[in-house]
């Protein structure tokens, strides 16, 4: 096959993978959309590996075994709990490929066009440079994230002294390097390239607290597409820039959505440390005795029952005591009387946006019953019950009400205008933000103290108890 | 006479074909210096304000069609970008393919393996989650 008939091969499997991400703009077109992710990158490999220049088979098939094999035990065993870690591990896995592409085109651009070793021209070498970098950050970027998600680290955020103003040296030293890079195109160069966008990686996320890991990995999505695209200038293969930019516009408006969910920017999640001050300061101003109702399964059993309309809000509580699929027999039987049972979902509600709504999903929520913020938060006011199950500070009227919050400001799913509030909790602690929830000791609102799970099982039982 | 004549024939001949070689050579340089001029690079390579081209509107393409993805799929958008941006693999082919075994290769092999990690773990894992999402069934009395 020739470069040009490949180019328009590439066209091709280009045209597919936006067509793929087209495809996911409602559950209907999903699947179709993943099966033009596929057939676009087989049409890339298919065409690649046609090439001229593709003469020995043996390192491919190879390479392709063992990785796919590995990817496939992968993908099938993975819980949908750890999707935000099995993600930010194959982050890093598209940086750690982008430094060795780069890599292998550094000690023989003939094999790429780019001329012969050692005399590399100087645009080609900005975009290895820039691609060897980010690619690089993005690797041990992502294994941090990976490593505080999967919580092999502590996922409290890791301040020092002067961190900032290292993180900065670090970066106006890699562009210095860069452009020394660029102008003689040293291996020696390139190496310390590699090895400070490494190190800069690991600094860079460090200090950012392991709640804010949904913003964290959508932007090492987000990095991952960009390290891709600058690849993809080096080899000028469109169907890598094209792909590269789309990843790269796709990760980017996710970290944006997830930043407005929490009413932060995204400079203030970077810079990290979120979640220590707070929350000292709130456990210790915690401890008062203002009187909360406590309530039992029995009674919220009996409350939901006679309902009209249950909003359920879940949160990442939820799910970390698996109790999803205890939520959903007990709508279940809530439907089958007769009520109406919706779920509200708040961006941040899991570790990585749409988190919450595969959670649902695999518990067989049937996806048009769950509805996001903007959607349902009008028809609080005409429910009957809300029952708050693992989420805190997403419902706390703190957010609208008091400037002085770390939340304010924050989007929230507002609960308090049901007739009633349950609140499953397993105490009176305070959410992630460290502030304290006013909803906790309103007249309407009922504490069910229990573990999750514990609760909806009990709630279970007794609904399933009166109804026979 | 007549073999001075042939000589002098013969002599023209060969000038007339040395002239023609020439042309031939002067022609070949133009076509030469015309490609270069036109790209001034190796073949397959565009140049790189139509690669920036691309770059810029495909940013827009993104942009939009991810704005269009419903929030409840973006868990499964993540995961099929993360597969998709693994195309990276084309350049890792192109190193792990050439003859003999070196630093490239050793380096692309390696690259292969990883993005292959990523496309299949990304598409199957992709593929999990959408088939759990599921519409309502209708209500059985």
């Amino acid at each position: 096959m020739t470069q040009d008939l490949a180019a328009y091969g590439y066209l091709i499997a280009a045209i597919f993978f936006i067509m793929s991400l087209r495809g996911l703009s409602s559950p209907e077109t999903a699947r179709g959309g993943n099966l033009f992710g596929i057939v676009g990158m087989v049409i890339a490999i298919g065409v690649t590996v046609l090439t001229p220049g593709v003469v020995s088979p043996w390192l491919i098939v190879a390479g392709l075994l063992v990785g796919g094999s590995v990817g496939t035990v992968v993908a099938l065993r993975i819980q949908m709990t750890a999707l935000p870690q099995l993600v930010a591990a194959f982050h890093s896995l598209v940086g750690l490929a982008a430094v060795f592409v780069a890599a292998a085109a550094f000690v023989s651009p003939d094999a790429f066009g780019l001329g012969a070793p050692g005399k590399i021209k100087t645009a080609s070498l900005i975009e290895m440079g820039l691609g060897t970098a980010i690619g690089a950050v993005t690797f041990t970027g992502s294994i941090v994230a990976f490593a505080k998600l999967q919580g092999l680290v502590s996922g409290a955020p890791l301040i020092f002294r002067g961190q900032h103003l290292l993180n900065a040296l670090l970066g106006v030293a890699l562009v210095a390097l860069l452009v020394w890079f660029a102008m003689r195109g040293h291996p020696a160069a390139f190496i310390l390239l590699i090895v400070l966008s490494l190190l800069l990686g690991f600094l860079l996320i460090l200090p950012i607290g392991g709640a804010d890991m949904p913003v964290v990995v959508s932007m090492l999505n987000s990095y991952s597409g960009w390290a891709a695209a600058g690849i993809g200038f080096t080899l000028s293969n469109t169907a890598l820039i094209v792909t590269g930019a789309l990843v790269g516009a796709s990760g980017a408006i996710l970290s944006y959505i997830m930043c407005k969910g929490m009413n932060r920017s995204i400079f203030n999640v970077i810079l990290g440390g979120f979640g220590t001050d707070a929350a000292g300061a709130a456990a210790a101003a915690g401890k008062n005795d203002r009187p909360v109702k406590a309530g039992s399964a029995e009674d919220a059993a009996f409350l939901m029952q006679n309902a009209g309309s249950v909003i359920i809000v879940p949160g990442y509580g939820m799910a970390v005591a698996q109790a999803q699929h205890a939520l959903r027999e007990m709508s279940d039987l809530l439907k089958k009387s007769g009520v109406t049972v919706r779920y509200a979902i708040h961006p941040v509600a899991g570790r990585m946006p749409g988190h919450m709504n595969v959670l649902l999903a695999e518990a067989n929520v049937p996806y048009d019953e769950v509805f996001e913020l903007d959607d349902i938060n009008r028809d609080f006011a005409s429910t009957d019950v809300a029952f708050v199950i693992g989420a805190n500070d997403v419902t706390n009227p703190a957010a609208k009400t008091d400037p002085q919050s770390a939340i304010y400001g924050m989007p929230i799913l507002e609960v308090d205008r049901a007739q009633t509030v349950l609140f499953v909790k397993r105490g009176m602690s305070s959410g992630y933000a460290g502030v304290e929830n006013e909803l906790f000791f309103r007249d309407n609102t009922m504490m069910l103290f229990a573990d999750a799970k514990a609760m909806c099982d009990a709630i279970v039982k007794a609904l399933s108890g009166s109804s026979h | 006479m007549d073999d001075k004549l042939a000589g002098q024939a013969a002599k023209l001949a060969s000038q007339a074909q040395e002239l023609a070689s020439n042309l031939r050579g002067v022609a070949q340089q133009i076509t030469d210096q015309a490609a270069l001029n036109v790209a001034g690079l190796p073949d397959g390579h565009m140049p790189f304000v139509a690669l920036l081209t691309i770059f810029a509107l495909a940013c827009f393409v993104g942009y939009y069609v991810v704005w269009r993805v419903t929030p409840a799929l973006h868990s499964p958008l993540m995961a099929v970008t993360n597969a998709v941006s693994s195309v990276i693999i084309v350049g890792a082919l192109l190193a792990a393919g050439l003859k003999g075994l070196g630093a490239a290769q050793l380096f692309g092999a390696i690259a292969v393996a990883l993005a292959a990690v990523n496309i299949f773990g990304g598409f199957i894992v992709t593929h999990r989650m959408l088939s759990m999402f599921k519409k309502k069934q209708p209500v059985k009395k």
